[in-house]
């Protein structure tokens, strides 16, 4: 085989990728497209009736935008408190020993298992806990789906940040140390400066994985088309409104389904973009 | 008073660690909960006919359940169907990601290869249901019907990304010297590939499909809209099938087959679980 030959097997190989990316995009935009024009971009995002009566037929992808925001939102901060110390643990306490790869094995095998189990679990495990303590009387809801959010979310933020701050060079570490300092001030004072962005920008990463969780949403948000009154009334975020209708749904219902996956796919596009960007910077600094 | 705020200071060192401690190993506490419910709930389902026999009609399990009978039938629907797509999709995906990681590898610097290695991040993050609705567009809607062909385009899609990354991390982290010795010797670009980076970058690619397989298997979302399932064994891939997880989404929607949820999960669960570990300890062991 020649290098010409090689060379075009290869670009060929690669057009793949654009080829699939602009038709994801191209489906969306066509199919969402009598939706927009029915009732507008703009009315569209913000109103929020979804109702389809034939004849007077209205959609509107505020309730669902709402509730995956509120799901996100509520999972990072479930998140944070557990995803946080895994990190110092993997990466500054006990970095490079048994005890660490065993808790990093843990996570990663968190990350591994199937939305649709975690679902499950809190379906069957979690919801009548919540129903046990007086939480709210249905179970199922925004704070249901994002405790179990967070526990998925969880690894994601917790590796890549573990990545970062271990990266933090060992003589600023000292420096501090010879001054005097514990490993909690070193930590507060010399590791987080340091991490910080990257720590960030896995966070970041992590509310992109949040924003598109599908089956784990449908089975505990309770599936309500309204906007979410508290954290525990039910709701329907922007992925389990599609997983729930899109089979049943045809014409005007099925171009509007398809403009709210345009728009979750912008926003995890953006999101995920922003996070990379945010990487990348902190890996060279 | 210095004494004491160095006592101070030394407590809340003890306090960080232990919170640390405490917090981290609280993280472990998920794994083993639905470890535990799935294994308790499931083990006493998982049996030869379970493996080898379809899901039964909500009625056939209705009866069985007046009667006070097990359920009768299993999940080999799902586990054909899921082996045919899985299949279908990763004879595709892992020679076109390989290719396709070779070509990011050999160009970093085109400007064509950052767009490339951009939209693979972007595919990457794009949520799976998105990634369903649009193989639904694609092919469902032309062959007006669901099919396997269709799910198996929609994990094709999910596992590319996963295959590019992985081929061209690892051929990236290969001594420059090994490419440069077999151009030395007179082959050319296509051979050294095929016969020395390859090769060399062999363990870290098998573990990237392994870990792609996983990551794909439980995927549910993207199935409903495009292999919808089906409750016999059936192997014609230009008709609905079923699959593992749909049939965990069925057992969960059909209050007469709840009882087969357990079972089900169990079998996916482990099976995921063992694709990840397998994929770990072949990486550790690669390294070496």
């Amino acid at each position: 085989m020649n290098d010409k030959l090689y060379k075009a097997i290869l670009f060929i190989a690669a057009m793949v990728m654009p080829i699939v990316c602009g038709g994801v995009v191209y489906a969306l935009v066509t199919d969402a497209h009598s939706a927009f024009e029915h009732f507008g971009f703009l009315r569209f995002l913000t109103s929020s009736e979804w109702s389809y009566t034939e004849g007077a037929e209205q959609y509107g992808a505020l309730p669902f935008i709402t509730g995956t925001l509120m799901t996100t939102a509520l999972a990072l901060v479930f998140c944070i408190p557990f995803s946080l110390p895994v990190a110092l643990f993997v990466g500054e306490y006990f970095k490079g020993t048994k005890v660490a790869s065993v808790l990093g094995t843990v996570t990663d095998l968190l990350a591994g298992i199937p939305s649709i189990i975690y679902g499950l679990w809190g379906f069957y495990t979690l919801r009548p806990l919540i129903m046990a303590l007086g939480i709210s009387s249905q179970g199922s809801g925004i704070l249901t789906a994002s405790v179990v959010l967070a526990i998925m979310i969880v690894p994601y933020a917790a590796s890549l940040s573990a990545e970062f701050i271990k990266m933090v060079p060992n003589d600023l570490k000292e420096g501090a140390y010879s001054l005097g300092a514990t490993r909690a001030e070193v930590i507060r004072k010399v590791v987080y400066p340091v991490a910080g962005s990257g720590i960030f920008s896995s966070y970041v990463l992590a509310i992109g994985r949040a924003l598109g969780e599908t089956m784990t949403v449908t089975m505990l948000i309770g599936n309500t088309n309204n906007i979410p009154e508290s954290i525990t009334s039910t709701g329907n975020s922007m992925a389990s409104i599609i997983a729930n209708q899109f089979g049943e749904a045809s014409d005007l219902r099925f171009s509007s389904l398809i403009a709210i996956g345009l728009v979750l796919f912008l926003i995890t596009a953006i999101i995920n973009m922003i996070g990379k960007m945010m990487i990348k910077r902190a890996r060279i600094s | 008073m210095t004494h004491l705020k160095t006592k101070h200071r030394l407590a809340t060192d003890k306090a960080m660690l232990w919170m640390v401690c405490l917090f981290a190993a609280l993280t472990a506490v998920p794994l083993l909960a639905i470890l535990g419910e799935v294994l308790l709930r499931g083990y006493d389902q998982l049996s030869w006919s379970f493996f080898t026999e379809p899901t039964p009609t909500a009625y056939r399990a209705m009866k069985a359940i007046e009667a006070g009978d097990p359920i009768p039938g299993g999940i080999a629907n799902g586990i054909i169907g899921t082996m045919i797509m899985l299949g279908m999709a990763a004879i595709v995906a892992v020679p076109t990601g390989i290719l396709c990681g070779a070509f990011l590898a050999e160009n970093p610097k085109r400007r064509f290869s950052q767009t490339v290695s951009y939209l693979t991040d972007l595919l990457q993050g794009t949520p799976s249901v998105i990634i369903g609705i649009v193989t639904y567009v694609w092919i469902v809607v032309p062959m007006r019907g669901y099919s396997a062909i269709a799910g198996s385009v929609a994990l094709f899609i999910m596992m590319l990304p996963l295959v590019i990354r992985s081929t061209e991390e690892t051929l990236k982290i290969l001594p420059t010297s090994l490419k440069e010795a077999g151009l030395a010797l007179g082959s050319n670009r296509a051979r050294v590939m095929l016969k020395v980076q390859l090769p060399a970058a062999f363990g870290g690619i098998f573990t990237g499909v392994l870990l792609a397989i996983s990551r794909v298997i439980g995927e549910t979302a993207p199935l409903m809209f495009t292999a919808l399932g089906c409750s016999f064994i059936r192997f014609a891939i230009d008709k609905p099938i079923s699959a593992v997880p749909l049939l965990i989404w069925e057992f969960f929607n059909d209050p007469n087959l709840q009882e087969l949820i357990w079972g089900a999960s169990l079998f996916l669960l482990l099976f995921v679980l063992i694709l990840n570990l397998t994929a770990k300890y072949l990486a550790k062991k690669w390294n070496q």
